[in-house]
C-alpha cells in the first residue's frame, strides 16, 4: 500500500480503524458500495461473508434484497437476472462453490454483467480440505472476468470498492480473490472509509447495457450464429465471433482502467495499491520472485532474507492475473537475471499457471529472464519462509548454470511420508 | 366465469413467423400466456424449444421482453429478476414470468425451482410440458410418458412420468395449475388468475409435440383434447390447497367421469408404435386411479367449499 502525495487528507480524517477479517472487510466494502442484490451459499471459508451481510440485511443497516438460494449456482445466477435489470449485485464463494457455479461464471461474462464476486481462495477435493491455496479462481481464469488478487484485508476493502468502479465502467464481471483462512478469518486492522466518501466515489450504477422494459422490448442473450447476421432493417450485427472478440477488447481495456481507478481511489481515499502489480525491493533486484495474493507478502521476508546473503533478490506481486498485464511485467522484468513464479495452484500435467503465463509473455522479448516455477502452499500446506528462500537459492543456481528450461520445484512436499 | 374463445384478447405479443416446428404446441399457448399477462411482463427462459421459438440474434419473434439464461437456472434467474425490480424500485412495472420445457423444470431446473418455492418467490413459473428433451432431438425426460419411444428409450419407456404440479404443491405455494396448450381459454385463465396473485404460481402445460411425439401437424389441438378426454392430462387449479377441475376435466366430471380408454390415445402417434398390450394397460390402471384420485379431491374440496359459500 502507499498513500499517493494528493492523497485526500480529509477521507483518511473521517475513515474510522476496525480491527477485522478478511471476510469482514470483504462485506463491509459490498455495504459500503450500497449493493441492491445479494445471492450467495455458504461454504468455509467465505460463509461469514453472507452470514455478515445477511444480518446487516435483516437489520436494515443495508437496504437491499438478500436472496437465500439453494446453491452457487443459482446464486450467480440471481446475480445475473438482477444485473440485467440494472441492480448492482455481490456475491463470494470458495472452491467447490465456484467449480458449482462455472456455467453462470462463463454467462455472466459473456453477458457483460458488471457483478462483483469475492473469492476466499480454498483448495479443490478431491480429498476434501477446506484451507488455502489458489486452484479455484486459478480455474475459471479464462471465462472472462477480471481477477484482482489481494494481500491483506485493507486491499480486500479496497480492491472489492474499486471492483465496483472497474466492472461498471467496462461491463465485465469482476473476482476479487483473497486466501483463506490466512486472510479470510485472520484480524487485521481496517481503515473503513466513511459511508459519505464512497457515495461520491462509486455513486449508483445506472447504465445496464441490457434494457428491460415492456414498452421497448428486447431478447436478451438469444442464440447468435457463427456469422454476422442482417436485422429486420437489413442492418447488420456481429455473429458469436465478434461479440467475443468484444468481450477480450473490453478485458484489454481493463488493464488501462485497472490503474486509474486505483489512483482515482488513492486521490478520494487515501490509499492506493499499485494498480496492475506491486513490488518490493525491486529497482536493482536481479532474482525477482513473483506470486499472487499472501504469498507475495511472505516472498517479500524471503527476498529480504536473501538480500542479507548477499543475493539481489525483490519481489513482483501480481494485483491483476486476468487481464494478464504482459506489457507491464515485460517492463518491469526485462533486464534481471531471473523470475521465479510462486504458484498456489497447478495446471495439472503441465505446471503452475501463472509460470506458465509469465514465460509465455516474455518469450522472445529482449533482455528475458530465465523463467522458473516452483509449487507451494497447496491445501494449506505451510510455506516456511526459508524454503521460499532456498527454492530461489536452488533457482539462481540453475540460472547461473545456464538452464532456460527446468521442471517445476515442490516446495515443502514430502513424498517419502 | 371462464373466459371464451371469443373473448380471448386480439393483441398478440407473439410475432407472425418464428422457429418452431409447423404445429408446435408452445406458439399456440404463448399467444394466450403473453396476452393473459397483458405484454407488461419479463420473460425468462432456459435452453429449449422455447429459445429457438425466440428467434436468432439479431432478430426476436415475441415482442415482450426476454431474458435467455442457462439449461438448470430459469428459476433462479426469476428470482433475480424479482429481486432486481424489487431493489430498483421497479417491481410494479410488470410480472416476472419463467418459462421452461419439462426437461428445464423437473429435472435440471428442479432444485432451482424447489428453492425459489420454498422462498415463495414473487413470479409465475410455466412449464410447458412436450414430454421429452425435444431441442437435443427427442431424449426421454422424467416426463415422458411409459411407453413413449425416445432416443434414449428405444423400446419405449418404462417408468411413469413424475408428478410435477403434485411436488410443487408439496411447496405450499399460493397457486398450483395443471393446463393444456389445447385449450387456449383455460391456459389464458389460469394465467391471468396468477397475474394477480403473490408469491410463486406454478403452472404446468401439457403441449403437443408433432415432431416428438410423431403426429401430423394438423393435429395438435385433436391430440392435445384427446389426452385430456383420456385422463392422461388433467385440467385443474389448486388454490391455497384448496383443489377443484376446471374447463373439459370438470365437464368429464359432471358427466360422470368416463374417460376415453388410453389404447385409443396411444394410437394417434408413432412414439407409441409398438407398445405391448400389457403397457397400454399398465398406463390405463395408472390413469384410472389418478382420474379417482382427481375426482374425489374435486367432490372434497371444491364441491365442498362451494356448499359452504352457498
Ligand atoms: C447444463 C446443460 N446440459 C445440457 C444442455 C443441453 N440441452 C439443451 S436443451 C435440452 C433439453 C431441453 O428439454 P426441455 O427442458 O424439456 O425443453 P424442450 O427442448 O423439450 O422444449 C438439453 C438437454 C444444456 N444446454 N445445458
Ligand atoms: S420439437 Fe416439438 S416442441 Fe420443439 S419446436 Fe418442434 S414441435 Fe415444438
Ligand atoms: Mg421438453
Amino acid at each position: 500500500m502507499s498513500a499517493p502525495e494528493s492523497a485526500c487528507a480529509a477521507a483518511l480524517a473521517t475513515a474510522s480503524m476496525e480491527v477485522m477479517t478478511g471476510n469482514d472487510a470483504a462485506a463491509t466494502a459490498a455495504k459500503l458500495a450500497r449493493v441492491q442484490v445479494i445471492a450467495a451459499y455458504p461454504i468455509t471459508p467465505q460463509s461469514p461473508v453472507v452470514e455478515q451481510l445477511s444480518a446487516w440485511v435483516e437489520s436494515g443497516e443495508l437496504p437491499a434484497e438478500f436472496v437465500t438460494v439453494e446453491s452457487e449456482h443459482s446464486a450467480l445466477t440471481v446475480c445475473i437476472a438482477a444485473s440485467t435489470v440494472g441492480a448492482r449485485t455481490f456475491t463470494a464463494t470458495s472452491a467447490n462453490g465456484l467449480a458449482y457455479m462455472t456455467e453462470q461464471v462463463w454467462w455472466a461474462a459473456g453477458a457483460r454483467l458488471p457483478i462483483v464476486m469475492c473469492i476466499a481462495n480454498r483448495a479443490m477435493a478431491a480429498p476434501w480440505n477446506v484451507l488455502n491455496d489458489q486452484q479455484d479462481s486459478m480455474s475459471v481464469r479464462d471465462a472472462g472476468w477480471v481477477q484482482l488478487y489481494c494481500r491483506d484485508n485493507q486491499e480486500i476493502l479496497d480492491t472489492t470498492l474499486q471492483a465496483y468502479r472497474i466492472a461498471e465502467r467496462l461491463h465485465v464481471p469482476v473476482m476479487v480473490c483473497y486466501d483463506g483462512f490466512l486472510l479470510s478469518h485472520t484480524m487485521m486492522p481496517v481503515s473503513v472509509p466513511d459511508a459519505a466518501v464512497i457515495d461520491a466515489w462509486l455513486p449508483k450504477y445506472d447504465h445496464p447495457l441490457t434494457v428491460v422494459d415492456p414498452a421497448d422490448p428486447r431478447n436478451i442473450g438469444p442464440v447468435v450464429i457463427a456469422d454476422p447476421r442482417a436485422d429486420a432493417s437489413g442492418e447488420g450485427h456481429g455473429g458469436y465471433m465478434e461479440i467475443r472478440a468484444q468481450l477480450h477488447g473490453a478485458l484489454l481495456e481493463v488493464l488501462d482502467v485497472i490503474p486509474k481507478v486505483d489512483s482515482e481511489y488513492g486521490a478520494a481515499v487515501g490509499r492506493q495499491w499499485g494498480g496492475l502489480l506491486w513490488e518490493h525491493m525491486l529497482d536493482d533486484a536481479e532474482v525477482v520472485l513473483v506470486a499472487a495474493g499472501s504469498l507475495g507478502t511472505q516472498l517479500t521476508v524471503a527476498a529480504e532474507k536473501l538480500r542479507e546473503e548477499g543475493v539481489k533478490a525483490g519481489v513482483l506481486g501480481i494485483r491483476a492475473y486476468r487481464p494478464f498485464p504482459v506489457a507491464a511485467l515485460r517492463g518491469k522484468l526485462a533486464g534481471r537475471k531471473l523470475a521465479l513464479v510462486y504458484d498456489k495452484a497447478l495446471a495439472y500435467g503441465y505446471e503452475g499457471p501463472i509460470c506458465s503465463d509469465l514465460r509465455g509473455c516474455l518469450l522472445g522479448t529482449p533482455d528475458a529472464p530465465a523463467v522458473f516455477g516452483a509449487v507451494c502452499g497447496l491445501g494449506g500446506r505451510d510455506v516456511p519462509v526459508d524454503q521460499l528462500a532456498g527454492a530461489a537459492r536452488r533457482a539462481l543456481a540453475d540460472a547461473e548454470a545456464g538452464l532456460r528450461v527446468r521442471e517445476t520445484d515442490w516446495i515443502n512436499l514430502h513424498l517419502e511420508g | 366465469m371462464p373466459t371464451k374463445i371469443l373473448d380471448l384478447p386480439d393483441t398478440s405479443y407473439v410475432l407472425p413467423g418464428n422457429r418452431a416446428c409447423a404445429g408446435c404446441g408452445i406458439g399456440i399457448a404463448l399467444r394466450q400466456i403473453t396476452a393473459a399477462l397483458d405484454g407488461k411482463m419479463v420473460m425468462t427462459v432456459p435452453a429449449s424449444c422455447l429459445t429457438v421459438l425466440g428467434g436468432m440474434y439479431p432478430i426476436a419473434s415475441v415482442s415482450v421482453p426476454w431474458l435467455n439464461v442457462a439449461f438448470p437456472s430459469t428459476a433462479a434467474a426469476a428470482s433475480g429478476l424479482a429481486a432486481g425490480l424489487r431493489a430498483t424500485g421497479r417491481e410494479g412495472e410488470m410480472t416476472v414470468l419463467a418459462m421452461a420445457g419439462d426437461g428445464g423444470t423437473g429435472d435440471i431446473g428442479i432444485q432451482a425451482l424447489s428453492g425459489a418455492a420454498e422462498r415463495n418467490d414473487d413470479f409465475i413459473y410455466l412449464c410447458y410440458d412436450n414430454e421429452a428433451y425435444m431441442n437435443t432431438g427427442t431424449q426421454r425426460s422424467g416426463s415422458t410418458p411409459a411407453g413413449a419411444r425416445t432416443t434414449t428409450t428405444w423400446a419405449g419407456k418404462r417408468e411413469n412420468p413424475k408428478d410435477l404440479p403434485r411436488i410443487m404443491e408439496a411447496h405450499g405455494i399460493p397457486y398450483v395449475a395443471s393446463t393444456s396448450a389445447a385449450f387456449p381459454t383455460d391456459v389464458y385463465d389460469k394465467v391471468a388468475k396468477a397475474r394477480d396473485i403473490h408469491g410463486l404460481r406454478y403452472i404446468h402445460m401439457n403441449t403437443p409435440c408433432p415432431s416428438g411425439w410423431s403426429f401430423d401437424p394438423k393435429d395438435t389441438v385433436a391430440i392435445g383434447k384427446l389426452a385430456v378426454d383420456s385422463g392422461l392430462v388433467v385440467l385443474y387449479e389448486v388454490v391455497d390447497g384448496v383443489f377443484r377441475l376446471t374447463s373439459r376435466s370438470a365437464s368429464l366430471a359432471k358427466a360422470g367421469g368416463r374417460l376415453k380408454p388410453v389404447a385409443g390415445y396411444v394410437a394417434t402417434q408413432g412414439r407409441f408404435r409398438g407398445m405391448s398390450d400389457e403397457a397400454i394397460a399398465s398406463v390405463q390402471a395408472w390413469v384410472d386411479t389418478r382420474w379417482a384420485g382427481y375426482l374425489a379431491r374435486d367432490a372434497a374440496e371444491h364441491c365442498s367449499s362451494q356448499t359452504t359459500a352457498s
